[in-house]
């Protein structure tokens, strides 16, 4: 990061982390299937880095486990992201880095659809529908530019152990 | 439902990647098939099976969006993100690169012929619509830029018979074109969706449009002639909006040139067929769903194509890579 830019949210509101899921006697059980849920869906987004400050999107309360929605009987998932202020010209990155976290991490039978939680963006329906036009996002993924930002989101850290 | 909709075959065929477009070929023989690979395949059959005869690779530095024949069945064109089309010549069972089209400034979305051969049109993500023409030694050259669009241009088709070319986009938006002092205008926007439209497609006379679009709602276009007038600007109005029947965004709508069914690719799995019920009011025309098959695949499917020269027969393209072939019999 340059050293000399100023940052968009220089002091951005910082969330506790929940804690380690609990196992059930059925999660143990090889012989019962795991559905996924909601609470899997946000383990694989909570600890995506912000692209401007150093922590996650959990931490900045960009993505919260009430705002995931799983079906997985018809193979839905749903995800709303917070960005931290309304005209953050992140968001759209940021939507991107969940969409292609999750697609990269879910069996090719989910649809996922990712949006801004709605108030909370200046551009949510411009942001919005860019994340939902697939070939828009299968083309700006070609860019190795813009794919090195994502994947510097992703890379995973060794915090959540 | 009497009318059904059988699958006779499917295969992968663009392994580990991501399949935009399949094409038949004027003669309803050969299938090209492009994708995020970055390569085109030609598909034959071959007794009950489909083979892949050719693969044309090297053509393009990032992923071919759309393929198109030539009226002739002798070229092949192809629109990919980076920026250009190119031109294929068939020699024999082969395919050599013929020219590079530059000059759109990003992502080529679709490429097209016009029925007489001569002109080429082609869109891209940055809003405008190309229209190429091309002589007798095979020289291509630019003869209209056109900036109807406010966003992203789809997709671009052309009438059956006739040189007007219509073209879809991103702006929720249809555009109608038309040749004026050797220049191409933009005659018609037609605007009705509320979101970005993916397909288009022309009915057999020509008379009707049809649009498929994220709003999940497949809407049906005619031409209208004013009342008087010279005919200069002409209108088209929508007669008929099929809402309710596709789960999730249409990438692509097909209407057959032998039996005017209508075939609609979805983004919920699921390859649908409409038919027109004969006795309604042309002006307000009725469409009902005659087959459908929910999980035609197990992704979105993004492309449907019926064969030009056998009724029936139907190939859609799904983002795991395959193609499927069926059979659409309908109970007249």
């Amino acid at each position: 990061m340059s050293g000399g830019a100023r940052l968009e949210n220089a002091n951005p509101l910082i969330f506790q982390r929940t804690g380690e899921r609990l196992q059930t006697a059925n999660d143990e059980d090889e012989d019962v299937a795991d559905p996924i849920d909601d609470r899997e869906i946000f383990d694989l987004i909570r600890s995506i880095n912000d692209p401007e400050h150093p922590l996650s999107f959990e931490e900045l309360n960009v993505v919260e486990q009430v705002r995931v929605r799983v079906d997985d009987q018809e193979n839905t998932v749903g995800v709303e992201f917070t960005p931290t202020i309304p005209h953050c010209s992140m968001a759209t990155l940021i939507g991107l880095s969940i969409k292609v976290k999750l697609l990269r991490s879910l069996p090719e039978r989910f649809k996922i659809d990712v949006h801004i939680t709605p108030g909370t963006h200046a551009s949510e329906d411009t942001v919005n529908k860019q994340l939902a036009d697939k070939e828009r996002v299968a083309a700006a993924l070609e860019n190795s530019q813009l794919l090195e930002v994502v994947n510097q989101c992703l890379i995973s850290n060794a915090r959540t152990g | 439902m009497k009318d059904t909709l059988a699958l006779l075959q499917k295969f992968n065929a663009h392994p580990d990647s991501r399949c935009w477009y399949v094409a038949w070929n004027p003669k309803g023989t050969l299938l090209a098939s492009c994708g995020g690979d970055r390569a085109i395949r030609i598909w034959g059959r071959e007794g009950d099976s489909w083979e892949c005869k050719t693969v044309l690779q090297d053509g393009h530095q990032r992923a071919v969006r759309k393929v198109a024949w030539s009226p002739c069945g002798n070229y092949l064109a192809s629109a990919s993100f980076d920026a250009t089309t190119c031109i294929w010549k068939k020699k024999n069972d082969d395919f050599e690169c013929l020219t590079v089209l530059e000059g759109h400034e990003n992502e080529v979305k679709c490429a097209a012929w016009a029925p007489s051969g001569n002109l080429l049109a082609t869109c891209s993500r940055d809003k405008s619509v190309w229209i190429w023409e091309v002589d007798e030694e095979d020289e291509y050259e630019c003869v209209s830029v056109v900036n109807s669009h406010t966003q992203d241009a789809k997709h671009v088709v052309w009438h059956p018979t006739q040189e007007l070319l219509a073209s879809c986009s991103y702006d929720n938006n249809v555009c109608v074109y038309k040749e004026e002092d050797d220049d191409w205008e933009c005659r018609a926007t037609l605007e009705g969706h509320t979101s970005t439209v993916w397909g288009l497609t022309f009915d057999p006379s020509g008379q009707r449009l049809a649009s498929c679009s994220d709003d999940r709602t497949v809407k049906i276009w005619k031409e209208c002639q004013p009342g008087g007038g010279q005919g200069t600007d002409t209108a088209w109005k929508c007669v008929c909006t099929l809402s309710g029947f596709h789960g999730r965004t249409v990438y692509d709508i097909a209407w057959c040139p032998l039996t005017g069914a209508l075939a609609t690719a979805c983004g919920d799995d699921g390859v649908r067929v409409f038919k027109e019920d004969e006795t309604a009011d042309p002006d307000q025309p009725v469409f009902s769903l005659s087959a459908h098959v929910p999980k035609a695949h197990s992704q979105d499917v993004n492309c449907i194509a019926w064969n030009p020269k056998e009724a029936g027969l139907l190939v859609s393209r799904s983002d795991n890579g395959e193609i499927a072939v069926w059979n659409y019999q309908s109970e007249v």
